[in-house]
């Protein structure tokens, strides 16, 4: 492990709109991030935590401020670029899941593969792969289903094992339990656990004091600023999880 | 991307949509279909053109009367054509195979009791088989010696001698034209219509006959020996031009004029060849302008459909955004869909075209050559009509903002 922290935010902030209807999303918020940790985000909607969790999955850009992730400096890539890291370094669990529904689960699990631009694996390693992590997330029955054809819970472990299969440094979960009843949420709850216990690095944002509880970490955010950063005792684990600032 | 994933993306995005791709691809099948439908046209009448000049014979040089110079009192005085003419050509210059005149009137023909209205009299000179190309079947066709006696003599086309003698043996026997009496001396070989003149019903006779018998009245009288068209056949290709200015000189030496202002005019096959061409070739511009409006207007109805596609599938965009798809990725995704709807539709067209032509051959009775470069024309078009109206829709979806896109619904 490098001495330098998987995530660090140096007084980033996000402004949307101009002039009088100026919103400011992220007020120079800054944030360590250690390999490892399990940081669960919590707020109010309008507390920031959406932006932050944009410009954290490279999909957004802070207006100030500057974004190291794996020690690069996010800002100064182009779209492609930013495509790119998100390819090989992020995992995204969305709250809807966000599978595409014309194709089958093995094949969802596959897209981020088909967009590495190195063509590192060939065909046949993509469907292995992608097997290999449909079994891993407990579907390796379902494979060739389509997503209407799955319960809420199995369409978020696809998501889950898509999110894994192209080994990313950081998986960021928009409150993946959110759609979810309560023992299909445990169930994911359960897998991003597990996880992390593999040494995942997780940043997950969540509306549910009982879920975040199980992170390492928890971050209450509030009119785009971090309010607290409260390392949860019962996991304390991770010697760097400090807010710099 | 993996182009192998494009296609196959783009394909059951096709696939999914098989009405509306069908109908998407409609405008570039038709525009496809034209163009070869077109082109497979004016190429075959083009080709019927041309076969139906140089069948008359080949390597011909026309002479012609300018009528320009047949103001009034000059008709008798000078200017145009004479019959002298024509033989002075034959006698003075080189390279010269065959030179005919022909003067044409329209009489009844009778025989026996079998009378037949509005023949076709062709008055003229013993060169004709070589020069018109036609082959005399059985007896010989007319002789200088004829011409220059003015014997009433007659060569019978083909079917002009089978309605007025069926099988009997026409030769030696006695027609009516008009008032004259005819002996046949000879029949040609059947040769059916060409660039219509219906060689096979008509008769053939010395042009002294014609000058003396059936010239329309007053004209034989005051016009004499003068005649519209002298036909000269070229032995060779090669000293067409030379002929040609050796006949200019010839002639403006006897009709004393000068080069600049000649009495006649003198037009190869060639120039009647290219004269009809041009006349096609307006025809095609004008077809091919439909072909490609039609084009354009099958590119509108790909970049249309291809928009609605990524209104619909900006939510598919995001997703494949957000797992590392990159702005050229998204382009290319899209590009290829609309490749491929304007390249199968092109396909498709290209079939029908193919079809098209031939049933404008079959049923409509045009001729129809299919042309190897105009498929190749064809699914080109189609190919960049499906790059250039595609491109504004693949880049649109390029530049679209993951985020917004992720939350669109």
């Amino acid at each position: 492990m490098t001495g330098q922290p998987l995530i660090e935010l140096q007084d980033l902030s996000k402004r949307y709109g101009i002039g009088e209807g100026e919103v400011l999303a992220l007020d120079q918020v800054n944030l360590r991030i250690e390999r490892g940790e399990f940081v669960a985000i919590m707020g109010p909607s309008g507390s920031g935590k959406s932006t932050l969790m944009n410009i954290l999955g490279c999909l957004d850009r802070p207006t100030e401020g500057t974004y190291r992730l794996d020690g690069e400096d996010v800002g100064s890539l182009d779209k492609a670029q930013l495509a790119t890291l998100r390819n090989r370094q992020l995992g995204f669990v969305f709250q809807s899941y966000n599978l595409l529904g014309r194709t089958s689960a093995l094949q969802n699990v596959m897209l981020p593969m088909l967009y590495d631009r190195d063509h590192s694996r060939t065909p046949e390693e993509r469907l292995a792969l992608a097997g290999a992590m449909l079994e891993h997330v407990g579907l390796s029955d379902r494979g060739h289903h389509h997503p209407h054809e799955l319960s809420g819970g199995q369409q978020q472990r696809v998501a889950i094992a898509r999110a894994l299969v192209n080994d990313p440094s950081l998986i960021l979960a928009d409150e993946p339990t959110g759609n979810l009843d309560s023992k299909s949420g445990l169930e994911i709850m359960a897998l991003l656990q597990a996880l992390h216990g593999a040494g995942r690095t997780i940043v997950m944002v969540t509306h549910e004091a009982d879920l975040a509880a199980r992170a390492d970490r928890i971050l209450h955010m509030r009119d785009g600023l971090v309010e607290t950063d409260v390392t949860n005792g019962s996991s304390l684990k991770k010697m760097g999880a400090e807010v710099a600032a | 991307m993996i182009p192998r994933e494009f296609l196959r993306t783009a394909w059951e995005s096709i696939l999914k949509n098989k009405l509306r791709s069908f109908l998407t691809m409609l405008g570039i099948i038709i525009g496809t279909a034209s163009v070869i439908v077109m082109v497979a046209v004016s190429a075959g009448t083009e080709a019927a053109i041309k076969e139906q000049i140089t069948s008359l014979g080949s390597n011909l040089v026309f002479i012609n009367t300018s009528f320009m110079r047949f103001g009034p009192g000059e008709a008798s005085s000078g200017g145009g054509l004479v019959y002298d003419d024509a033989t002075a050509i034959q006698e003075s210059i080189n390279g010269v195979e065959g030179v005919i005149v022909e003067q044409g009137a329209t009489d009844s023909v009778r025989a026996g009791s079998v009378s037949l209205d509005d023949v076709e009299i062709v008055g003229t000179t013993p060169d004709f088989p070589t020069v018109r190309d036609v082959d005399v079947e059985t007896g010989r066709f007319l002789q200088e010696s004829e011409v220059q006696r003015k014997s009433k003599v007659a060569v019978l086309g083909a079917g002009l001698a089978e309605e007025l003698f069926g099988e009997s043996d026409p030769i030696g026997q006695t027609v009516t034209a008009g008032t004259t009496k005819l002996t046949v001396i000879g029949v040609m070989a059947p040769k059916g219509s060409v660039g219509g003149t219906d060689f096979d019903n008509r008769l053939y006779t010395p042009i002294t006959i014609v000058f003396q018998k059936f010239a329309s009245f007053g004209f034989g009288r005051i016009v004499g020996d003068r005649v519209r068209a002298i036909t000269i056949a070229v032995a060779e290709d090669q000293v067409l031009e030379d002929t040609i200015l050796q006949i200019e000189l010839l002639l403006s030496k006897r009709h004393e004029v000068s080069l600049d202002s000649l009495d006649f005019t003198i037009t190869t096959q060639d120039d009647i060849i290219s004269t009809r061409e041009s006349t096609t070739a307006a025809f095609r511009s004008l077809l091919s302008w439909v072909a490609g409006v039609s084009l354009i207007v099958g590119g509108i109805g790909i970049m249309n459909i291809m928009l609605v596609s990524v209104t619909e599938r900006t939510r598919e965009i995001g997703i494949r955004q957000s797992v590392g798809a990159r702005p050229s990725d998204i382009r290319w995704q899209f590009l290829t869909e609309s490749l491929l709807l304007s390249l199968v539709g092109g396909a498709v067209g290209i079939l029908a075209g193919i079809g098209g032509a031939w049933l404008f051959g079959a049923v409509g009775d045009m001729p129809t050559v299919v042309v190897p470069a105009s498929i190749l024309l064809a699914f080109a078009s189609a190919a960049a009509v499906g790059v250039f109206f595609g491109f504004y829709p693949a880049n649109r979806a390029a530049q679209l903002d993951p985020i917004e896109a992720l939350r669109h619904e």
